[in-house]
């Protein structure tokens, strides 16, 4: 098998060509073909998401309708809370919520974005987890919803402090958003879904539009001079900066959302003692966690010199011998701080601010110490 | 009289007597992107042939430099430290790693001439 095979087994988004004609350098990413970098580079991709704005193709990302059969959206809403931990039947129309698909053991399957768009609910979840997702959904939720896949739509986002102004220019709807405002809004004369959130700790939105309008939109956005395109390697250490977790990385099949510090995810009306406590699956365990607390923790790191240090890396207490007490989840080099930054998991004991601890790098001890996330102060349009 | 000998790994060696310059060729770094820290090997060191020497690091992720031939670590560029960003603008001249003292000058016959470098990342 050559490489070119694999390649030609990678799925395209519908700005494929787009990426190719602004010099884009393509890479595999969940099955599908995708730019990591434009011809600036990371460095400068990040940077100017940070102070102007930045425009990234994430269609690879799995958008799902869920219809409630009876038309009433409270019913979609009380169904989905038998798979996640948040209070969705609170979401008021017109309004967005961070939450996580749960296992049996109290671990996430996926973490993913929910919209109350009045007669339905619109989801956004992570393209490697797309098709699970959607057979999760079916397999529980087909007594009382309709999982409506939406294929055929791209989803583009927009971020940063002039993301606002330049969606202004084919969205008069935009600057009345707020962060978490999610809804059906007429960008460039396409029916499109706005929501104003994002994945780089920046104020700014993303826009699902259908597939076939996708490159006349995106074209319409990047005409703006203050609009950049930007690849995966900024998106992920803009997401890295702004403490956000990467699905697969951060969180898994083997943490629970108490261990991951998404506390902050679950509304109180799902926790013991709440209106609607527990009824998602691994409620036992993760109740547990918020009565008794976990052992684990996820933190942040930075460490005291200039070396990156990356995901895997072992952490320890002191700066020689004993045993790894955790590990470095997501790493690397935070460009709007000019410095290295890390996130991982450590013994509850040891993830208190400011806490010295020792990460394993080319067989030595760098010293690194508990930080406060996000790294980078978010912009959110509250 | 230097002469500028290349590796299949993209390192080139500025070779004067029995000392050799070592760097990353500006193929090397327009391909690693945005260089952000660098982590030199210390004076003294002795190398062997194809072991990692240094390491370069993008945004992105960490590459190892390998000793293009044996021989001791006999100087190392401080700038590198303070300005990672010279690899990306000065990939071939300001931004040199180390300076090795060249132990088996036969070792030098396996590299190649700038020619040969050309078509190698053609």
């Amino acid at each position: 098998m050559s490489v070119r095979d694999d390649k030609d087994s990678l799925k395209r988004t519908p700005l494929y060509d787009l990426h190719l004609s602004l010099g884009g350098k393509m890479v595999p990413f969940a099955g599908y073909d995708m730019p990591v970098q434009y011809p600036a580079g990371v460095l400068k991709e990040h940077l100017h998401t940070r102070n102007s704005a930045g425009l990234f193709d994430v269609s690879h990302m799995g958008q799902i309708a869920l219809r409630p059969k009876s038309g009433k959206v409270e019913d979609a809403a009380r169904a989905l809370e038998r798979l996640v931990p948040q209070d969705i039947v609170a979401i008021a129309p017109g309004r967005q919520r961070y939450a996580q698909f749960t296992n049996a053991d109290g671990g996430i399957l996926d973490d993913l974005m929910v919209a109350n768009f009045g007669d339905h609910l619109f989801l956004v979840v992570n393209a490697a987890c797309k098709a699970e997702d959607e057979a999760h959904l079916r397999a529980h939720l087909s007594d009382t919803c309709v999982v409506d896949s939406l294929a055929d739509r791209a989803l583009i986002a927009l971020q940063g402090p002039k993301a606002e102004s330049a969606l202004t220019k084919s969205c008069a709807a935009a600057p009345a958003m707020k962060f978490m405002d999610a809804g059906p809004h007429i960008v460039a004369g396409l029916a499109c879904f706005v929501s104003r959130s994002g994945y780089t700790g920046e104020d700014g939105f993303e826009i699902s539009v259908p597939a076939a309008d996708a490159g006349h939109l995106t074209k319409t956005l990047l005409e703006n001079p203050d609009v950049m395109p930007i690849g995966l390697g900024a998106r992920d250490s803009l997401r890295l900066e702004a403490g956000l977790c990467l699905y697969g990385h951060d969180i898994d099949t083997a943490t629970t959302p108490v261990e991951a510090a998404l506390e902050w995810s679950v509304q109180k009306s799902r926790r013991s003692g709440g209106a609607r406590a527990g009824g998602f699956p691994g409620a036992e365990k993760i109740l547990a966690h918020f009565d008794h607390g976990a052992s684990r923790r996820r933190v942040g790191l930075r460490t005291e010199g200039r070396a990156p240090v990356r995901e895997g890396a072992l952490l320890f207490a002191g700066s020689e011998g004993g045993e790894p007490i955790g590990r470095v989840t997501s790493g690397g080099f935070g460009p709007s701080l000019n410095a290295p930054v890390a996130m991982g998991y450590v013994p509850t004991r040891l993830s208190a601010l400011d806490t010295k601890l020792f990460a394993e790098v080319r067989g030595q001890r760098l010293p690194l110490a508990v930080a406060a996330m996000p790294f980078v102060k978010n912009t959110y349009k509250r | 009289m230097t002469t500028t000998l290349y590796t299949s790994d993209h390192e080139w060696l500025a070779i004067d007597g029995d000392v050799a310059t070592v760097g990353i060729t500006d193929y090397a770094q327009s391909q690693l992107g945005d260089v952000v820290f660098v982590e030199l090997p210390k004076v003294g060191r002795s190398l062997k042939k194809a072991e990692a020497a240094a390491v370069v690091e993008s945004v992105k992720a960490a590459s190892d430099v390998y000793a293009p031939i044996s021989g001791e670590v006999v100087e190392t560029n401080d700038a590198l430290a303070a300005e990672p960003a010279l690899v990306n603008s000065d990939a071939q001249t300001k931004a040199w790693f180390f300076k090795m003292k060249i132990a088996d000058k036969s070792e030098l016959g396996g590299l190649m001439d700038e020619a040969a470098y050309k078509a190698h990342t053609a």
